[in-house]
Parts: structure tokens; C-alpha cells; sequence
């Protein structure tokens, strides 16, 4: 990480014009630890994910910002031993209780990760295997949404003509954008993406964050990045987390050219992480 | 440094002559070393060799279409082995069917469903010590569960028999193929909102399957060739005998009864079976690589 970083605050005035992280929440959190076993991983986290705005969350590796994504599908759901009290509310509704439907929960809070993850299946099947399980298409309906959802991954025209190919044949870079597509194809409200660009070359993830610009007209973005830049390139909101705590939540202009707290000047400028 | 170390031409000598002892016994070393490993090689290679030529020049000699085209007869009327192999198909057959499914399931069940958990290790330590289990003692269990409660030998038995021997194998082979999946994998099925029964069985599997048929393909070759988990249960059979209540016929169990017959047809035709299972088990364990290989 360069010591540049609060340069490439100035490249984004527009973004500052309009604060888009005025929006009314689409998920808040309020007051939510979250525990690995007896270790307190997350400590009484409060933020709002504004609808249609990114939020990026940064912070340096162990601090809890992708324990906090996971919350937000309830991945953790997976693992014995994790919990999570407080609220979470997506839509006003608190999605930590219990009696949760987490099959319906996760279909409206996707998730990408940080090694691309196609299944082994063709490519056209990787998108209708995700749309299968909530909604009975016809074949013409299906394959709609197989082009649309690849279309809005910035996909469709590199595979277009090889869409019964096996989806692991493609580069890493369309493999993530497949995942992208794949998470989308089930039209959630919520994107999550956990370090989607860092297993990536500078060519796809600057692809993948040019789509990430376009597809928050659609959807609520968080964005868990050990990048700065593309925090500042991509997020209009950006959270710094350090030790399970949300030590700053602003704008991205304002974090990344006048940070509020020590520790977040520190760790943009490169002391520490 | 270099003013402390002496550079004369008698020290310089001096070094030499000991460097070139000592290399000379490091040779040495080196040279037997390597004659011992060769040797133990040949050893083990020889015995290998002379037993498949043996097996190829006996088993050849033995083979005709008469094998497979007549059932084993009294000796000195031109017999085949044509029960004896259709026997000893419908057993892996039944082994196989009964023996992969549960295997698959258990073994599913430790990798997906019983991690850290207590049962699942008592499960698997179980497996693992069936998987090295006498096979002779399997025999014996199936006669005591199978064969004196319904007062016979018969083919269920022979089947049930194969199938104990073919589940530890495929529980072990599932287990670790699907163990190396990667996590991700699974929550990346999970993250679109699909039920873990649906992540196992249509992504799990399917990322897994090369290296389980392989699991399956090695257990069918292990069970084509027993014969002590046979004797006590289906016994053999000397007619046409597709009655699978009754005594039925194996191939195994006719090499057995063959080879230590004192009629040279009869031990020329254990030879004939012999060579046709070692060829069947080959061309498994061919298939089986080939598959590893394509993953």
C-alpha cells in the first residue's frame, strides 16, 4: 500500500455532490456483537448501509469487517459456535432472530467471495442453478435471465457463443464476474462482496469495478476491500474497523481526506496494516 | 579472516589427501547403499514378473472360447467357467449396489454433517477398522447373520458379504474427496440461499465425482477377487444356478476348488479364472487412474 492514498480523494468530486449516503438505510445495524465461541470479534458495531449507495469497508486484516458481511447473510449460521446478538435490520426487519428463513434471507442478501467460485457445471447452468431454487421459470424465462444477469456482469459477450461450457474453463477474472452474475441472476436487494478483486489482475478488477458503478442504480453494495484505492474509487461510503470496533463511518471523500479519528489518518497513510 | 587460515603448499596437501579419503568412503557408502535399494528392487520386481508370467503363460495356454461358453462340468468333459463368471457378476453386482450407496451416505455424512463431532469419529475409526478387517471374518459374519438363521448358503449372502467389504472403502474415498473441496465452495452455494441437502447433493457430489467413482471403481476391483468372504456364505455352485437363494457359483471359489483338484483340466481352467480376473481387476484399476488423471 503507497503513501498516495488521500491524493485520489480529489478524482472524486462528483460522487461528493450528490451525498448518496443521505438515502434512507436499506440494512441497519444496531448495536451488534458478534462472537467467535468466547472471543468477542465484533463490539456493539452501529452502521447503515444506505439503499443504492456502496459501502466499502476497510480496515487492517483480523478487524472484524468480514465478520460483519457474514452477519449480514448470516453465513456464520454455518458454523457452530458463532453468534451474534443486537439488531440487524434489513428492511425493518431483524434478521439475527431466530425463526429467520435463511434460504429467503440469502436470496435477497447475495454474496460474492474472494476466490472466484464456479461450480461444476456449464456456465449457462452456474446462473439457473441459483435461480432454481427460488423461482420456477420457463426455458425462454430462464434463458432471459441467464443473458440479462451476464449482461449486467459485463459477461455476456465473452461467452455468449459457449454457454454449455464448463464454467471453469474461464479465466479467473470471468469466473468472478460469473459469480457476480450468478449472485445477481437471483435479483437480490443486497450485494455482498469480500475482497472480490484480490485474487484478481489489475485488468478484471478494474472490470469488476467498473460494474460495481454500474450496478449500485440497482442494488446495496458492501464492499469488504484491503484496498484503498479502490475504496476510495469505488464506495461513497467508507467505514474504517480496527479491533472488532467501526472507529469512523463517513463519506468517502471525507475518510480519505480529513479522517475524523488518529487511527483512521494512521491507517490511510500507510502507519499501520 | 583469511590471515588466520594457513595457504602453504604442505597444508594445502595435507587437506587434499584427507578430502580425498573421505570422498572415497562416501563413495563407497553411496555405491553399496544404491547396490542394496537395486537389488531389493529386482527382488520385488522378479516375483512380480515371474508370478504375472507364470499367471499369463498358464492362464493362456487354459483360455478358449469354451470358457465362457460352457458351465464348469465333471472333470474330463471339456468344462467352462460360464456359471462361475455370471456368478461372480451378480455378486459384485449386488456388493456393489448394496455396499456404494451406504458408503457414499457415510461418508457424506463424516465429511458434511460430522466434523469435530464426537460420533463422527467413533464412525470413522469403525470404517477404518473394517476397511482392514480379515476378509475371511466377514465371511463368518454374514454365515452367522444370513446363512444359519435362513438354513443355507446362497447368493444374497455371497452379495451382503462383498457389499461389508465395499463400504469402508467407499466411506474413506467420499470422505476425502469431499474434504478437499473448498470451503467457499460450500458457502458459495449456501450465500445463493440453497439448502445444505441441495449444496451436497448437486455441487458437492458433482465437484467430487471422478475421485469417489474412482473410490467405487478400486472397492468393485478389491471384491472381484475375494474368496474367503465367499466360502461361507454363497459356497459355489457346480451347476447353472441363477437362484440367488441358493448355493451360487463365483469364480473365486472355483479357482479355489480348482487348483487343489488333482485333474490337470480342472487346475488349467483355476488358471483360465485366475487371468480373467487379474485382466478385469487390471483394466479397473486402468479406468480408475485414468480418471484421477482427468481431474
Amino acid at each position: 500500500m503507497d503513501m498516495n492514498t488521500i491524493t485520489l480523494a480529489t478524482e472524486m468530486p462528483a460522487r461528493a455532490a450528490a451525498d448518496v449516503t443521505a438515502r434512507p438505510a436499506r440494512i441497519a445495524v444496531r448495536g451488534l456483537d458478534f462472537f467467535y465461541g468466547d472471543n468477542r470479534a465484533l463490539k456493539s458495531i452501529n452502521i447503515d448501509f444506505p439503499d443504492r449507495t456502496v459501502t466499502g469497508l476497510i480496515g487492517p486484516s483480523g478487524c472484524g469487517k468480514s465478520t460483519l458481511l457474514r452477519v449480514l447473510n448470516r453465513m456464520y449460521d454455518l458454523y457452530p459456535g458463532q453468534r451474534a446478538t443486537g439488531e440487524v435490520l434489513l428492511d425493518g426487519v431483524n434478521i439475527i432472530a431466530a425463526g429467520m428463513d435463511l434460504n429467503e434471507l440469502r436470496a435477497r442478501v447475495g454474496m460474492v467471495f474472494q476466490k472466484p467460485t464456479p461450480f461444476p457445471m456449464s456456465i449457462a447452468e452456474n446462473i439457473a442453478f441459483g435461480v432454481r431454487l427460488h423461482e420456477k421459470l420457463s426455458k425462454t424465462d430462464m434463458a432471459e435471465r441467464i443473458e440479462w444477469s451476464l449482461t449486467r456482469a459485463a459477461l455476456w459477450t465473452e461467452v455468449k457463443d459457449r454457454l454449455d461450457k464448463p464454467a471453469t474453463g474461464l479465466s479467473g477474472g470471468q469466473q468472478q464476474r460469473l459469480c457476480i452474475a450468478r449472485s445477481i441472476a437471483v435479483r437480490p436487494e443486497v450485494l455482498l462482496l469480500d475482497e472480490p478483486t484480490s485474487a484478481l489482475d489489475p485488468i478484471s478488477t478494474l472490470k469488476i469495478e467498473e460494474l460495481i458503478d454500474e450496478l449500485k442504480k440497482d442494488f446495496t453494495i458492501a464492499i469488504v476491500t484491503h484496498n484503498m484505492q479502490q475504496a476510495a474509487r469505488c464506495a461513497d461510503q467508507v467505514g474504517f474497523m480496527y479491533l472488532g470496533e467501526l472507529v469512523e463511518l463517513g463519506t468517502a471523500e471525507q475518510i480519505f481526506t480529513a479522517p475524523r479519528a488518529q487511527r483512521t489518518r494512521e491507517y490511510i497513510t500507510g502507519r499501520f496494516g | 579472516m583469511s590471515a588466520a587460515v594457513s595457504h602453504d603448499a604442505e597444508y594445502r596437501a595435507a587437506r587434499a589427501r584427507v578430502a580425498a579419503q573421505l570422498g572415497r568412503s562416501r563413495k563407497r557408502t553411496d555405491r553399496i547403499m544404491q547396490g542394496l535399494c537395486m537389488l531389493a528392487t529386482f527382488m520385488a520386481l522378479w516375483l512380480l514378473a515371474s508370478i504375472l508370467i507364470m499367471l499369463f503363460w498358464a492362464g493362456f495356454k487354459a483360455i478358449s472360447p469354451t470358457v465362457f461358453t460352457t458351465i464348469t462340468l465333471p472333470t474330463g468333459s471339456n468344462g467352462g467357467l460360464l456359471n462361475a463368471i455370471v456368478g461372480s457378476l451378480v455378486q459384485v453386482g449386488i456388493g456393489t449396489a448394496i455396499g456404494t450407496p451406504v458408503g457414499l451416505l457415510v461418508g457424506t455424512y463424516l465429511a458434511e454433517y460430522a466434523r469435530g463431532s464426537r460420533f463422527g469419529d467413533v464412525v470413522r475409526f469403525v470404517s477404518d477398522i473394517l476397511l482392514s478387517a480379515p476378509s475371511i471374518l466377514i465371511g463368518l459374519f454374514v454365515y452367522q447373520l444370513l446363512v444359519v438363521p435362513l438354513r443355507g448358503f446362497s447368493g444374497w449372502a455371497g452379495g451382503v458379504a462383498l457389499a461389508i467389504i465395499v463400504v469402508p472403502i467407499v466411506v474413506r474415498t467420499t470422505e476425502d474427496m469431499l474434504r478437499l473441496l473448498r470451503n467457499t465452495l460450500r458457502e458459495a452455494v449456501i450465500a445463493l440461499g440453497a439448502p445444505k441437502w441441495k449444496m451436497i447433493t448437486l455441487v458437492c457430489w458433482r465437484a467430487a465425482a471422478s475421485g469417489i467413482v474412482t473410490g467405487i471403481l478400486l472397492a468393485i476391483a478389491r471384491i472381484a477377487g475375494e474368496t474367503a468372504p465367499l466360502l461361507f456364505t454363497s459356497l459355489g455352485n457346480n451347476g447353472w444356478n441363477m437362484d440367488l437363494t441358493k448355493p451360487y457359483p463365483s469364480l473365486s471359489v472355483t479357482i479355489y476348488a480348482y487348483a487343489g483338484s488333482p485333474y490337470p483340466d480342472w487346475v488349467a481352467l483355476a488358471w483360465a479364472g485366475a487371468l480373467i480376473i487379474t485382466l478385469g481387476v487390471l483394466g479397473l484399476n486402468i479406468i480408475a487412474r485414468l480418471l484421477v488423471r482427468s481431474r
